[in-house]
């Protein structure tokens, strides 16, 4: 029996990108250049990756790191900078109350420290900016969904990008003061006066459903289960096709 | 090997069971999926194996649950790194349904599908021998949906990618053909003993 085979049903998220096997499969040295606070909780970690062959925003890399008897832990870290931001990478970093990685970045790193790192991996979450893209996203969810609105901005992109982003409070607020008209911040714990309170609503996703361009928009949701749950319900509800949403679960 | 300065990990578990690069995940059971959860009733549920066999055939979920059941306890292991030990799944033995469909000699791999269209391949010896289940409890409860209920495939021994949520059905092929995480960089197997992340390794 030869020939692709095709499940009778509709195929959710078909991959787009293809994934490198070289990049994806060897560890690569990257050294912390960097460290910028975003919130109390989060900080963004610069890395210089000399070999780095560039990446579509929405990627991840898999990073580990070593104890000195040979024990290692290794996580998935999304990226937050764009691609033209050559030889390097960021990433955001919440900090996991008694995480054995998190906390290593927010405790000790330091400039100059070295980690290993491989990717980019899973092509299905990337945007190369091509489509129309509504990203929605919550807490650290918001780090690959920035890596596309930094690409967006940085190649003076025409084509509509809408992001929905949702924190505890605007202290909570990673990258809050890069947004622009194409962002929406929702704040579910309190807000600046006059701001509603409240978590990501059905009238919140409507509206950007409703006003999609031509062809229609790519949905990216991102973040924990349960947010991606929620949000993922509230585009279907609002009529965006299963087909054209793609989500990325932190766990 | 190169050493993160000032970095020392978890306290170390000597033979903890643990395969290479991953860490327990305790009571946490992460959900991990790529699409929206369907909202699929057990009504609307059906299994088909078809292919390379001998009597293509697609179970209802009462014809499913009429076969001998048979239960999996034991570790789960997701590529993301973290493991589960000692969890208990219901369901029947995937041989079960295989038996009744009799395989042709030159089946060599599947790819199982999902009621969403997720895709995975596995070679067919990771699926025989009482290797594999389709599950539709886990402990004593029904498989929440979120992890693939109404059923799923559990494919214990492989990274939990290839136990495809929401499973729809086999197919039986005389050659490999990678599904939907194996076009987007992931190793065609998933041995987590060996650590097949990705594909080359
Ligand atoms: C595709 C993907 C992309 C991701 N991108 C990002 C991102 O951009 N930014 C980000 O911040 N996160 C991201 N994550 C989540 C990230 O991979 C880690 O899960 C997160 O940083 C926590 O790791 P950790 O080592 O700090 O915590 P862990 O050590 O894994 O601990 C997590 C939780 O479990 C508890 N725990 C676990 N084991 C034990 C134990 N033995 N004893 C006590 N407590 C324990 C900890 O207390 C903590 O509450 C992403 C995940 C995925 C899958």
């Amino acid at each position: 029996m030869t020939g692709t085979f095709t499940p009778p049903t509709r195929f959710a998220v078909p991959g787009r990108i293809a994934v490198d096997n070289d990049t994806a499969t060897t560890w690569q040295r990257a050294t912390l250049t960097e460290i910028r606070r975003e919130t109390p909780r989060a900080a963004t970690f610069r890395f210089a990756v000399p070999g780095w062959r560039g990446h579509v925003p929405g990627q991840h890399v898999m990073l580990r790191l070593t104890a000195e008897d040979g024990y290692t832990a290794q996580r998935h870290y999304s990226i937050a900078s764009p691609p033209d931001d050559v030889g390097h990478i960021e990433l955001t970093l919440d900090h996991v109350e008694g995480g054995e990685v998190s906390g290593w970045f927010h405790a000790v790193a330091e400039p100059g420290d070295q980690v290993e790192v491989r990717g980019p991996n899973s092509g299905f979450f990337a945007w190369t900016g091509d489509r129309p893209a509504l990203l929605v996203g919550a807490g650290s969810g918001v780090v690959p969904l920035m890596s596309m609105v930094r690409h967006h901005r940085a190649r003076s992109l025409s084509v509509p990008l809408r992001l929905l982003v949702s924190a505890r409070g605007p202290e909570e607020l990673i990258y809050a003061s890069e947004y622009g008209s194409e962002t929406t911040p929702v704040f579910t714990r309190s807000a600046p006066p006059g701001v509603p309170v409240g978590r990501l609503s059905a009238a919140q996703v409507a509206a950007l459903v409703a006003d999609a361009p031509d062809g229609g928009w790519e949905a990216y949701v991102c973040g924990s289960n349960g947010f991606a749950e929620h949000a993922s319900r509230l585009l279907v509800e609002a009529g965006q096709p299963v087909d054209r949403i793609r989500i990325e679960r932190f766990g | 090997m190169h050493v993160t300065r000032g970095f020392t990990g978890r306290p170390r578990v000597p033979n903890s069971g643990l395969p290479p690069g991953q860490y327990d995940a305790g009571d946490d059971w992460p959900v991990l999926s790529a699409e929206v959860t369907p909202e699929l009733a057990p009504a609307d549920w059906t299994f088909t194996v078809d292919g390379l066999v001998a009597e293509p055939r697609t179970w209802s979920w009462d014809e499913a649950h009429a076969l001998p059941a048979s239960a999996y306890e034991g570790d789960i292991h997701c590529v993301t790194s973290w493991s589960k030990f000692g969890v208990r799944f219901g369901g029947v033995s995937l041989d079960a349904f295989l038996d009744l469909v009799r395989p042709a000699p030159q089946a060599t791999h599947a790819v199982a599908y999902s009621h969403t269209g997720y895709t995975a391949n596995l070679p067919l010896a990771d699926l025989t021998g009482g290797r594999a289940w389709i599950v539709w409890e886990y402990g004593d409860e029904p498989l929440p949906a979120e992890h693939g209920g109404p059923a799923r495939l559990l494919v214990p021994h492989l990274y939990f990618w290839k136990s495809a949520k929401w499973i729809a059905g086999l197919r039986l092929l005389d050659h490999d053909e990678p599904g939907f995480w194996e076009q987007n960089g992931y190793h065609h197997r998933g041995n987590p003993w060996e650590e097949q992340r990705y594909s080359g390794d």
